[in-house]
């Protein structure tokens, strides 16, 4: 498919601005742009066509099953576009004073009232962008808490299945990171855990249900560990989606919760973002939360600034306000039905666990929660056939793969979340597909490796993509476009 | 619920593949202690009917830029947003997409990535962008990140006509990069070459905002040179939408080009989401933070596009990448893709000179002092006789939001007012501000 | 063209999969057929500068493939003298030839006797069995 600078014309155009007559401005030369920038010159029609046969290449939630283990790819109901878009939101700008912006600053109070309430803890902040940049936020309030206290507490403590933000953001905070394995039944390893906590530590950091989709049957010790010594417990969110309603993370001991809106209530990921990742805390933790916050005086809502102890600022304005918006819908379409959404959540994906676990390894064999983790080592084992091969082949069924080679400790992961909101006729088929394609791995492995065959392309060099990077279209090593103009 | 798709007997069915009696039997993997024991306390279910009255009586209790004509800007702007957007937005493949970590089912998102980095590369002057960042603020914060480390220095410089929250966010991550940031001050509306020249010494990276956050154009090409000359990165925080009239910050030698998108294709939306983007030189690519789509080809030998370089991302580099970041903002960069290829390179120059002009014209048709004598692009500060708080109450009366309130961010600016002149206002528009400043002030 | 699996008898070989080809007060470094192997195909080297010294056990450079990403453990300590530009020009040598052309790094020895703490060939070869 040709690219849009492939279709461009010199002298083609789609927009039109509006000419006042008013006098040709004069900038001064220096700062003048001297080369106008090769943007594409296409008409209106053309753009329509390519972003449709763009979207015609994508694989999006509308178009099939989706089960990308730890993305929580539910439906995204319309109406939230629909309410979304009304004008009073999308045409308010932020910097209105807050008496003008009294329906959006109520409607962000609420959130974080129910907020809240699913993670049994006190204060709310909306402002993070997105789950990684909660993680960031989370343990700068960690940081700012132990300063307040003359403590000086280094360590982060993670699990070795914890997703790679976890880390990175251990590193983009300033702390230094510890790893805690994990055990036979998938629960973090309590006994290397009491050998590294000490005064040093800051924290934890947990997913719980783990990235194995398993709950932490040890969560109430592990949270004991920390609190003795001093340290905090900080929740990824992640994998909330299991839990709301059933169990909350200020209960089982969390002091700092991250959630994902663009996960667990139904904002969608739009290939790749946006997303939304408040922060909730303990009331010990609250006086050091992003400024600003959502404050109610009697039927009146403001933000306010003025917070002398708190970490600064992570982000623009008060957050995400549109996916607010998304997120509150959704969670209003449920009330405390959104225990209902958790529960069939889990049902989900343990009927899937049960139909598959014959045909597929299954490296911790209990009940799990929303997701769960299959390897495919037996097939690499007896067949030479690898996790990548039967997320390829999947793609064939028209079916998005589930995530792979993810958690680390597992070899030949896939990982499976299928969410709340299929059928039980697409888990079946999801269930047909891997079964079919176990029996392909031992009777025809090279249509496996070859997979997939009915995408508009086929598998990538993506060896040559890194070594060769080619991050830009190279407008000079295309010079029949040149000669057009 | 309607977004629930078992049945009664689906249930059943699967309760028993499972081998359980019941849902509850699932749970017993969490500790008694921890069982949540009542109902969430939560305000009741709404059909979708009622959801909608309810959240459009809350949208109407915002005064927004339809109901009160709005000068509003300093960091979000009220640009056209073309009706084509809306085929990107509408398309469910778009807008129900995970980030495209399986590039055979994603060819089509793919695409539309590399076609915002090459727009945003030609729009910056640089090598390479990134997929998006989160906002103007978060971007900067990334480009003391990528300075501190490709420099091994561990301060930053920012001009303090840098957006107050950019400059607050790059504050905030600072602290956990182990970075000191030290502000140059302005003189008169810009920053002074020679100042910051001094304040660069040891500094990993200046960042400047062209146009400043006063309204103000800076004399970028001499501050980067500055800031180059005592060995910093020259980063400039720029708007996409000057960028058809207002050089490229590649042109005059920036290491890096970062900035809010959100002026060239998402509405205001009382704050976001938006997109941040993030360029640099091609000495950087490896230190970039967030996704990037490359090009390649598939066993057959055509184009094809994936997701590159990913050893620099935290999921295989863990802590040592070279950011946490893994959501972006990928809808509304395409959404800035969609906006700036509609306007093309004729149309981008158009807004830019339309904007020039109704600034100009403002200056002139407001009759008031101008707070500093500089050229602008599309805002101008100028000062009240009042207190310019007092002046937006007043005005606002009227239907008329005449501006920023300078005195938040700069106390000694208590009676400046900054003024911002999209495409979207008229001529007509500004006699109207004029004739109710003149009533109010 | 991948190598077929060798662990050399004149090398000596690090736990975390690097080799020495020693040289009176000089040593040649390198990662082993194992290491490359659980790599893939190699797309970066990140070398070191020339001049710059290397601590056994510690890291001193990062071979990348598409989807992983290592540091490379120095075997023994010791100042940078030379870099394999070929390596860091076609990484890929690396996968081809990992005890020859795909060589990373010489260096001059400032502790000698820390090769007497280096496995040979047999060791090496229990020691990746059993992992």
């Amino acid at each position: 498919m040709e690219l849009i600078f492939e279709k461009s014309r010199s002298g083609r155009r789609a927009g039109r601005v509006p000419d006042y007559g008013l006098p040709k401005p004069e900038l001064p030369h220096d700062l003048r742009r001297a080369l106008p920038p090769r943007l594409p010159e296409v008409a209106e029609p053309e753009i329509v066509r390519h972003v449709t046969a763009l979207a015609d290449r994508t694989f999006g939630i509308d178009t099939g099953f989706y089960p990308l283990g730890s993305c929580t790819m539910k439906h995204n109901p319309r109406v939230n576009e629909r309410v979304g878009r009304l004008p009073g939101f999308r045409d308010l700008h932020p910097h209105q004073e807050d008496e003008g912006a009294q329906g959006a600053l109520e409607l962000m109070w609420r959130l974080q009232e129910m907020l809240a309430e699913i993670a049994g803890l006190p204060a709310v902040t909306l402002q993070p962008a997105a789950g990684s940049q909660g993680e960031l936020t989370g343990l700068m309030l960690m940081r700012a808490y132990f300063a307040d206290r003359g403590e000086e507490r280094d360590t982060i403590i993670t699990a070795d299945t914890a997703h790679g933000t976890n880390p990175a953001s251990v590193t983009m905070a300033g702390y230094s990171l510890e790893r805690v394995g994990t055990d036979a039944r998938g629960n973090l390893d309590l006994d290397d855990l009491r050998a590294k906590v000490n005064e040093r530590t800051a924290g934890l950091m947990l997913t719980n249900p783990s990235t194995l989709g398993l709950f932490d049957e040890g969560i109430e010790e592990v949270a004991r560990i920390f609190h003795d010594a001093g340290a905090l417990l900080y929740y990824d969110g992640a994998n909330l989606n299991a839990v709301v309603g059933i169990s909350r993370p200020g209960d089982m001991g969390f002091d700092i919760v991250h959630y994902n809106l663009h996960k667990t209530f139904s904002q969608p990921h739009g290939g790749g973002g946006p997303g939304g990742g408040p922060v909730a805390v303990r009331d010990t933790i609250e006086p050091y939360l992003p400024a600003p916050v959502v404050a109610r005086d009697g039927d009146a809502y403001r933000l306010d600034h003025d917070r002398p102890r708190s970490i600064g600022r992570v982000r623009g304005f008060a957050g995400p306000f549109g996916v607010f918006v998304r997120s509150y819908a959704y969670m209003r379409a449920f009330g405390p039905g959104l225990k209902e959404m958790s529960e069939v959540a889990v049902l989900n994906a343990n009927y899937l666990l049960a139909r598959l676990k014959d045909v597929y390894d299954l490296p911790y064999d209990r009940h799990c929660m929303h997701e769960f983790v299959l390897s495919a080592r037996n097939l690499k084992r007896e067949h030479g056939i690898a996790a990548l091969d039967v997320a390829k082949r999947l793609m064939d069924y028209d079916i998005h793969p589930p995530t792979i080679y993810f958690p680390l400790i597992v070899s030949e992961a896939l990982m499976i979340e299928p969410t709340e909101t299929e059928p039980k006729e697409r888990l079946d088929g999801f269930v047909d597909a891997m079964r079919r394609i176990a029996k392909e791995a031992a009777e025809s492995p090279e249509l496996l490796k070859e997979a997939p065959h009915r995408r508009p392309v086929r598998r990538l060099d993506e060896v040559r993509a890194a070594k060769q990077p080619v991050l830009r279209y190279l407008f000079d090593e295309h010079p029949a476009l040149v000669e057009a103009e | 619920m309607s977004y629930l798709s078992l049945t009664d007997a689906d249930r059943d069915e699967m309760l028993a593949a499972i081998g359980v009696a019941s849902v509850e039997a699932l749970f017993e993997q969490i500790p008694p202690g921890v069982r949540f024991g009542r109902e969430l306390d939560v305000p009741r279910a709404l059909p979708e009917l009622e959801l909608v009255a309810h959240l459009s009586e809350l949208a109407k209790r915002n005064v927004h830029t339809g109901v009160e004509l709005s000068f509003l800007g300093a960091g979000i702007y009220d640009h056209y947003v073309p009706a084509v957007v809306d085929v990107l937005l509408s398309r469910g493949e778009f807008l129900t997409a995970y980030t495209p970590y399986q590039p055979e089912m994603s060819q089509g998102v793919l695409q539309a990535i590399f076609e915002y980095q090459t727009v945003i590369c030609e729009l910056t002057g640089m090598d390479v962008s990134n997929a998006s960042g989160y906002d103007g603020c978060t971007v900067a914060a990334d480009a003391c990140f990528v300075a501190k480390h490709t420099s091994g220095r561990t301060k930053v410089v920012v001009a303090e006509t840098l957006n107050p929250q950019v400059r607050q966010v790059v504050k905030t991550y600072a602290s956990g990069f182990g970075l000191e940031v030290v502000e140059v001050p302005h003189r008169g509306g810009t920053i002074d070459p020679d100042e910051l020249a001094a304040a660069s010494v040891d500094a990993a990276a200046v960042i400047f905002q062209q146009p400043n956050f006063l309204g103000c154009l800076e004399p970028a090409p001499d501050l980067a040179a500055a800031a180059a000359d005592a060995g910093a990165h020259p980063i400039a925080h720029v708007d996409l939408m000057s960028l058809g009239v207002l050089e490229a910050p590649g042109a005059y030698g920036c290491a890096m080009a970062i900035g809010e998108g959100q002026s060239a294709g998402c509405p205001p939306l009382y704050g976001g989401p938006h997109y941040g983007f993030f360029a640099a030189r091609q000495d950087f690519v490896r230190r970039m933070p967030g996704r990037i789509v490359g090009e390649t080809v598939d066993l057959d030998g055509q184009r094809a596009f994936v997701l590159t370089l990913q050893t620099r991302e935290q999921h295989i580099r863990r802590e040592k990448a070279t950011s946490n970041i893994t959501t972006n903002q990928t809808l509304l960069a395409l959404a800035g893709l969609v906006t700036l290829t509609w306007l093309g390179p004729q149309g981008l120059r158009g807004v830019g000179e339309t904007c020039v002009g109704l600034t100009e014209y403002a200056k002139e048709r407001l009759g008031l002092p101008l707070a500093f004598e500089r050229p602008t692009f599309k805002e101008v500060a100028v000062r009240l006789p009042r207190p310019v708080r007092d002046v937006i109450r007043d005005a606002r009366e009227l239907g008329v939001h005449p501006g920023y309130a300078l005195g938040r961010d700069y106390p000694e600016m208590d009676d400046v007012l900054l003024v911002a002149l999209t495409e979207k206002r008229t001529p007509a528009d500004v006699d109207r501000l004029a004739a109710v400043l003149a009533e109010v002030c | 063209m991948p190598a077929a699996e060798t662990y050399p008898d004149d090398l000596k070989y690090h736990p975390e999969h690097d080799w020495a080809l020693i040289d009176g007060d000089e040593a040649t470094l390198g990662i082993t057929w194992f290491a490359q192997d659980a790599l893939g195909e190699l797309v970066h080297y990140e070398a070191p500068t020339p001049g710059s010294t290397v601590a056994k056990d510690e890291s001193y450079g990062e071979v990348e493939s598409v989807k992983a990403v290592s540091d490379i453990v120095a075997p023994l300590s010791g100042e940078v003298l030379v870099v394999n530009q070929k390596a860091v020009d076609e990484p890929e040598t690396v996968n081809d030839d990992p005890y020859g052309d795909g060589w990373l790094i010489r260096i001059r020895m400032s502790d000698p006797a820390e090769a007497d703490t280096l496995m040979d060939a047999d060791a090496y070869r229990a020691h990746i069995a059993e992992q």
